[in-house]
């Protein structure tokens, strides 16, 4: 499963000089929305056997996450990083993790979040599926069915689900309501203390140097900046008779009703 | 693809011939950049059937041409023969900006789409703008909706985009615009279609869709209990708009998680939110901070939901929210 490590998102401050989002000392987590993609591979592995493997791109901080990882289930975890994936954007960051993923090798399934909590693009997931040549099915509410070769599964879509089945292998990205993600215990943090991370590189990976970074990312963020700001506006007095009056007539008035 | 690619697409998104709102919005939006810029907009319509569509609708709302893709597995939204025929559409056509619904399909397809044809995507972008030299420039939040960004694809073409649900106004058709169907030539094109559709199921029940509602009327942990909700979908019904929650609701269980509203839930842009017993945490103000007007009822004088809020009433729930009912039923009776 792909994991990413994401700044906990509720106090960003923006570097106008910069021109970026300042993520320096914010606390670091794993993308809550992986959280039920790990959640959900460890299942799978506690029925049937498999083996869990959480790949990960980004710097050293990252390995604390993926201990996490290791601590809730998984079997094991690598690293991708390397100087030249800087400033990668989502396709970049497909190509990298498929990469990754090839020299892992033998795979059935890839369980990705929804959408990271940062950027929130939800475009590396069918990324991967289509580096890797694999089917997709997004937003998986619930996986009814899982054997060799054959996975059929529910999809959320705008007005309720579908469902739907296909061929393994096959890229899947989850939604907060497949499961409920179990902590890491205090003993397999302990475990996870001990183990080590290998970490894999442009080299490694045998990538191709123009697909990562920024000469292999399609997009540029020219700007960033803090949303229009909403002021507070009236507070409506009287006796709630009076209060509800006032409203609707200003809300009529303003042709909403 | 080359720099000379020219004219603005936008998809169809479509299902038992209703075109989907956010495909309109998304044309109007297309018209008034392909004006600034001389270029066409096309609506692309994939479907096993086109007929059931109403492509004259589609040119009253913005498109000069109408590209419709006939095929058999084209019968409902599927990732593989969706990108395979999109892909062969924009190979063959070659246009400059493509802006996709963000739809539950549209954020399937666009992703998969862009990978594939090596082009930068925007997602669940909020605004859209042409730049003469820089083509699509697109605004979308970051962070939770605490960020604007601004996003540039400088050389890749087409330039993808997928559009919140409500970010553009729904043009009013203007039924004197000319345009043409042009029919698409799918002729040995081979079509992929690995994951089989068994079965759509709808769980709204004709409801009015949240991220579609002109209003929407949301609940939080104030509300109490679950029996009680039934105060805040009554006064939903009243505005003939659709029922939201807060996350603490729908972790206690009281409302299905379908109807949460916030960074885990969804993205809401209604003309109206009334926020009943919700305090305004960040993740909650993430998906309703860019309504039009926000009306707050809380008991609490000093709840962050204030600070955001059009009108603020401080009083008890259980009082406002029926009399606020029964009110606005004698005014738009
Ligand atoms: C990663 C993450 C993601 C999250 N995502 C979301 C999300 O998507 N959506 C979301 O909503 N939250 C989300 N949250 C949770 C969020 O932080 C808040 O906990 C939650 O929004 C609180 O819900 P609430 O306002 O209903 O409850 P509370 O904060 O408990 O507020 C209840 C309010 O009701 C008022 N009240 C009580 N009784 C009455 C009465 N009789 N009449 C009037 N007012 C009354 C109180 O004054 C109070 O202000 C997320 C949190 C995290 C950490
Ligand atoms: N740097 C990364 N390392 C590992 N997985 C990632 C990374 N970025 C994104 N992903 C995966 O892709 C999903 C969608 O992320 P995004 O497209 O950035 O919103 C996440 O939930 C992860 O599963």
């Amino acid at each position: 499963m792909c994991m990413k490590q994401v700044p906990e998102t509720t106090e960003v401050k923006i570097d106008q000089a910069q021109n970026r989002v300042d993520t320096g000392g914010l606390t670091r987590i794993i993308n809550p929305y992986d959280t039920y993609a790990l959640e959900e591979a460890i299942r799978i592995k506690e029925n049937s056997g498999a083996t869990v493997t959480v790949v990960s791109m980004g710097p050293d901080e990252v390995d604390q996450s993926l201990r996490e990882a290791l601590a809730m289930g998984a079997d094991e975890a690598v690293r991708l990083s390397d100087p030249a994936f800087e400033g990668s954007d989502p396709l970049a960051t497909a190509y990298i993790l498929a990469r990754g993923i090839e020299k892992l090798g033998d795979y059935d399934l890839i369980i990705c979040g929804r959408q990271a909590m940062d950027g929130s693009s939800g475009n590396v997931g069918p990324g991967v599926a289509e580096e890797l040549g694999l089917p997709q099915v997004t937003f998986v509410r619930k996986i009814e069915e899982l054997k060799e070769g054959y996975i059929r599964l529910q999809r959320m879509t705008d007005d309720g689900y579908e469902v739907l089945e296909g061929p393994l292998p096959m890229l899947i990205t989850v939604v907060k309501e497949i499961n409920e993600p179990r902590l890491a215990s205090l003993k397999g943090l302990m475990k996870a203390k001990r183990v080590t991370i290998p970490v894999w590189g442009l080299s490694d990976l045998g990538a191709d140097p123009s697909r990562v970074g920024p000469s292999g990312s399609p997009t540029v963020v020219a700007k960033v900046a803090p949303p229009p700001p909403r002021s507070g506006g009236e507070i409506i007095e009287g006796t709630p008779e009076e209060q509800v009056k006032t409203l609707v007539a200003k809300l009529k008035a303003q042709k909403v009703l | 693809m080359t720099q000379e690619a020219k004219n603005i697409w936008v998809l169809v998104d479509h299902r038992g011939g209703k075109v989907a709102n956010v495909t309109l919005e998304a044309l109007g939006l297309a018209r008034k950049l392909a004006d600034a810029s001389s270029q066409e907009v096309w609506a692309v319509l994939l479907a096993d059937d086109a007929g059931s569509v109403d492509t004259e609708r589609l040119i009253a709302c913005g498109a000069d041409v109408v590209l419709v893709a006939e095929h058999p597995k084209l019968d409902a939204y599927r990732d593989d023969p969706y990108t395979d025929v999109v892909t062969h559409l924009v190979k063959s056509y070659e246009p400059a900006a493509f802006i996709i619904g963000a739809t539950s399909s549209g954020k399937s397809l666009a992703p998969r789409l862009a990978a594939r044809l090596r082009t930068g995507l925007a997602s669940e972008c909020v605004d859209l703008e042409w730049d003469g030299e820089k083509g699509l420039v697109a605004v979308r939040p970051m962070y939770g909706g605490n960020v604007l960004a601004t996003v540039e694809t400088p050389e890749a073409r087409p330039q993808l985009a997928t559009l919140r649900m409500k970010s553009a106004p729904r043009p009013e058709p203007d039924t004197s615009r000319t345009g043409r169907v042009e029919k698409a030539d799918l002729s040995g094109l081979e079509i992929t279609d690995r994951v089989k559709l068994l079965e759509a199921v709808e769980t709204g029940g004709g409801e009015v869709k949240l991220e579609e509602a002109d209003i929407v009327v949301s609940g939080g942990r104030g509300v109490g209990k679950p029996e009680n909700f039934a105060l805040i979908k009554a006064l939903a019904d009243a505005c003939r708009g659709a029922m939201g929650a807060s996350r603490a609701a729908v972790d206690a269980g009281w409302v299905p998680y379908a109807h949460q509203v916030g960074q885990t839930g969804k993205t809401v842009s209604p003309k109206v939110y009334i926020a009943c017993g919700i305090s305004g945490a960040i993740q909650h103000l993430a998906g309703m901070k860019s309504s039009d007007i926000i009306v707050a009822i809380n008991k609490n004088p000093d709840a962050p939901i204030f600070k955001v809020a059009t009108y603020g009433i401080v009083g008890d729930l259980f009082e406002i929210v029926p009399l606020l009912t029964e009110e606005i039923k004698k005014e738009t009776a």
